[in-house]
């Protein structure tokens, strides 16, 4: 007997908008049966894990401002992605746009007026575009495999970063510690919504908007559909695969700079050896959660980070251990994952018997 | 949904009832920066806050988060513990230094402790060990046992509580042997087991037949254990991992401090300060002496009580590095020469990285 899946002809409209609800569903349950497995009130944990984040000001804000480096990442490797561009280093187009925007209030502490900061996010932008570039041109120049090149690049940035925060850009005054000046009043992102959030919030928003409208209603968006569908049908309608290429891989870059400029302008005020707990690849979960659609990205960033700050309250509240939140966000992925192939797909058993008449062992 | 409704109506209930019965007087919540299954640096911290649930009983409630990333997730978890009903937060890494300041600042109520830091505020006291005291004692047994004359030392990060233990342990090493050198190696970590792992063994490869550490694995140990030369446990007591290779462990034990501080929390007088305790107050810890002939023993008790009656092993002679005086014949360096230590003192094989 073996199982296979099947491609179905059809779709189920219904299914594609329920199947995040049952993926949640399914996670939750199955949150609850870990809960009661290692002794804990499964009904707590779920309350705990899901709604109580969501009941109060402070855990909501602090969800938003979770989601919001991870939205803007994912919205740029949407476009990547749809395209048919596999760039699997926003992690390093984050780090080096965070070094690109950081090196204003870094080495130049002193120039402190109202241009600063728009400078600095014009500056990571273009960062982390030059870097997304890299794989980008090897790609169109060479016909190298991009996922591999965007990938190592990675380290590359990483460790750079870790050798400029250790090295030239230490902080003169920072006992030999690794990190960074503090950046000046100037060079921090302002606080919006009387305090409430930081300005990186409002500015995702509005740039996922402008990139769903961009993908719906413009000749770019279709181009970048098509071209990710049918590049052969595309290169009929002349559109230039190198060029979107280029186009993606830089917009996805500035984007992930931008981000990577905000949080170290808005959060953490200073460099650090690491500046991400891997947001870069997290936006990867959340590109594909958010069905490469940036107003879907905009959701499943939120849930996502709802994911962290739930896992964070279940370990206060229950005493679990942080690896049981890990585990809950992956069975959410898992469940996610599998409804939509079960929209695509349906299972079909077959039973077969072995060549020359032997009755199979299974 | 339906069942998820009544779950989450049910949930409510019980959260409800939760908060009425838990009667505690004061609650204490601890921050670490590793598993608290690192066998080091964070073990010891929440064996410390587990010595305070056993002195406190019903009276404190305690919450814990572990392998808290330095940074904006830090920040959040404190003001989590804070809006949560933490009177006492205990942060045990000094890369949480900023976001202490900044989440005290937005809660003035509630009272902050930070370790190894050097930022204070109204309520934000800081607190440390004076570990460099222990590895005087580990320096003087690695002189004594060592047939090569060359330890090796694996350091996390040039800071100057690190430099520091690096001079205390060939200061001791010196007083019995003086001709006694010392290599290092810097990992720039503070947990990596695999990196820690080979520093160790290219430093075994160097001729080194002592290895001890400034990181917090067991790692280096095990390596010791099985290359057949010997070490010293870090933070704490790591026999179990290397039951030939130590000889002891320098021990942190910040229950005492952690119970005195939350009953002055219970007691309404609590204030903010710079605690840096060592051997004498029970801080610093060093444990059983294993697998060294009875002299050595001797010695190194020797040395724990002269500490304890007050002696510093940071006094006269001292000379830098680079052969300047760095103190007399029977002058002992002041706590900030020691917190801003950035020199290393004569015999250690390597260049401070600047």
């Amino acid at each position: 007997m073996r199982i296979e899946l099947v491609k179905r002809k059809e779709q189920s409209k219904a299914m594609a908008l329920l199947s995040p609800v049952i993926a949640i569903a399914l996670t939750a349950l199955s949150a609850a049966i870990i809960f009661s497995l290692t002794g804990h009130n499964p009904a707590l944990g779920l309350y705990k894990f899901f709604i109580e984040p969501l009941t109060q000001q402070w855990s909501l804000e602090a969800t938003i401002d979770k989601a919001t480096p991870l939205i803007l990442i994912a919205c740029g490797l949407a476009i990547c992605y749809l395209s048919n561009n596999w760039n699997i280093g926003a992690e390093g187009q984050f780090i080096i746009g965070a070094l690109f925007g950081s090196f204003l209030p870094i080495l130049f502490p002193d120039f402190e007026n109202g241009a600063t900061l728009p400078l600095m996010l014009v500056s990571g932008a273009l960062g982390g575009a030059l870097w997304a570039l890299i794989p980008a041109l090897l790609k169109t120049r060479f016909n190298t495999n991009e996922i591999l090149t965007s990938l190592m690049l990675v380290y590359v940035a990483s460790l750079l970063l870790d050798y400029l925060v250790r090295g030239p850009w230490r902080d003169p005054g920072g006992f030999n510690f690794p990190e960074s000046r503090m950046f000046s009043d100037a060079a921090t992102l302002p606080e919006v919504f009387g305090g409430a959030l930081s300005l990186a919030t409002p500015i995702t928003l509005v740039i996922a908007i402008v990139l769903a409208v961009l993908l719906a209603k413009t000749l770019k968006g279709f181009e970048i559909r098509v071209m990710g569908q049918s590049p052969r049908a595309g290169s009929f309608a002349g559109f230039s695969a190198k060029g979107l290429t280029l186009f993606s891989f830089a917009l996805a870059g500035a984007l992930a700079g931008l981000a990577g400029t905000m949080e170290v302008s808005g959060a953490l005020n200073q460099l650090l050896p690491t500046i991400s707990p891997g947001y870069g690849f997290t936006a990867i979960i959340v590109a594909f959660l958010g069905r490469l659609n940036p107003l879907g990205i905009i959701v499943a960033g939120f849930v996502l980070a709802l994911s962290y700050i739930g896992g964070e309250a279940v370990q206060t509240a229950l005493g679990v251990s942080n690896k049981i939140a890990s585990v809950i966000q992956g069975l959410l992925l898992f469940f996610v994952l599998a409804c939509d192939t079960l929209i695509l797909y349906r299972v079909r058993v077959i039973s077969r018997r072995a060549p020359g008449g032997e009755a199979s062992h299974v | 949904m339906k069942s998820l409704l009544k779950a989450t109506a049910a949930a409510a209930v019980l959260v409800a009832a939760g908060s009425a019965a838990s009667a505690a007087d004061v609650k204490a919540c601890f921050i670490y920066v590793g598993p608290v299954g690192d066998f080091g640096w964070s073990y010891q911290h929440d064996q410390g806050r587990l010595d305070a649930v056993e002195h406190f009983g019903d009276k404190l409630e305690t919450a814990f988060l572990e392998s808290v990333p330095e940074g904006p997730d830090a920040e959040r978890a404190l003001e989590r513990f804070a809006r949560e009903g933490c009177n006492i937060i205990f942060t045990t890494s000094f890369g949480y230094m900023n976001q202490t300041i900044k989440v005290a600042k937005k809660f003035p109520d509630v009272k902050f402790e930070h370790a190894t830091g050097y930022k204070t505020a109204d309520n934000v006291a800081t607190y440390n060990s004076k570990f460099h005291q222990g590895r005087y004692i580990i320096g003087q047994i690695a002189a004594k046992q060592s047939k090569t004359g060359v330890a090796g030392y694996i350091a996390s990060f040039p800071i100057p509580e690190v430099v520091a233990g690096i001079n205390a342990f060939l200061l001791g090493a010196q007083s019995v042997n003086p001709d006694f050198k010392l290599k290092v190696v810097w990992v720039n970590t503070w947990f990596d087991p695999g990196k820690e792992a080979d520093a160790a063994k290219a430093l075994i490869d160097q001729g080194v037949d002592i290895i001890t550490q400034h990181t917090d694995s067991t790692a280096p140990l095990q390596v010791a254990q099985e290359r057949g030369v010997h070490g010293f446990g870090q933070a704490s007591d790591m026999i179990e991992f290397a039951k030939d290779a130590q000889y002891t462990a320098i021990v942190d034990d910040w229950g005492p401090y952690y119970i005195e501080r939350i009953q002055e929390v219970l007691d309404g007088n609590w204030k903010s300060e710079s605690t840096w305790d060592g051997i004498a107050e029970g801080h610093v810890v060093m444990a059983p002496y294993t697998n060294l002939p009875d002299d050595v023993v001797a010695m190194a008790k020797a040395t724990e009580d002269k500490i304890k009656s007050g002696w510093e092993p940071f006094t006269g002679p001292i000379t830098k590095q680079d052969g300047t005086v760095a103190a007399e014949d029977g002058v002992t360096l002041d706590d900030g020469a020691i917190l801003g230590m950035n020199w290393y003192v004569q015999g250690v094989d390597d260049k401070l990285p600047q």
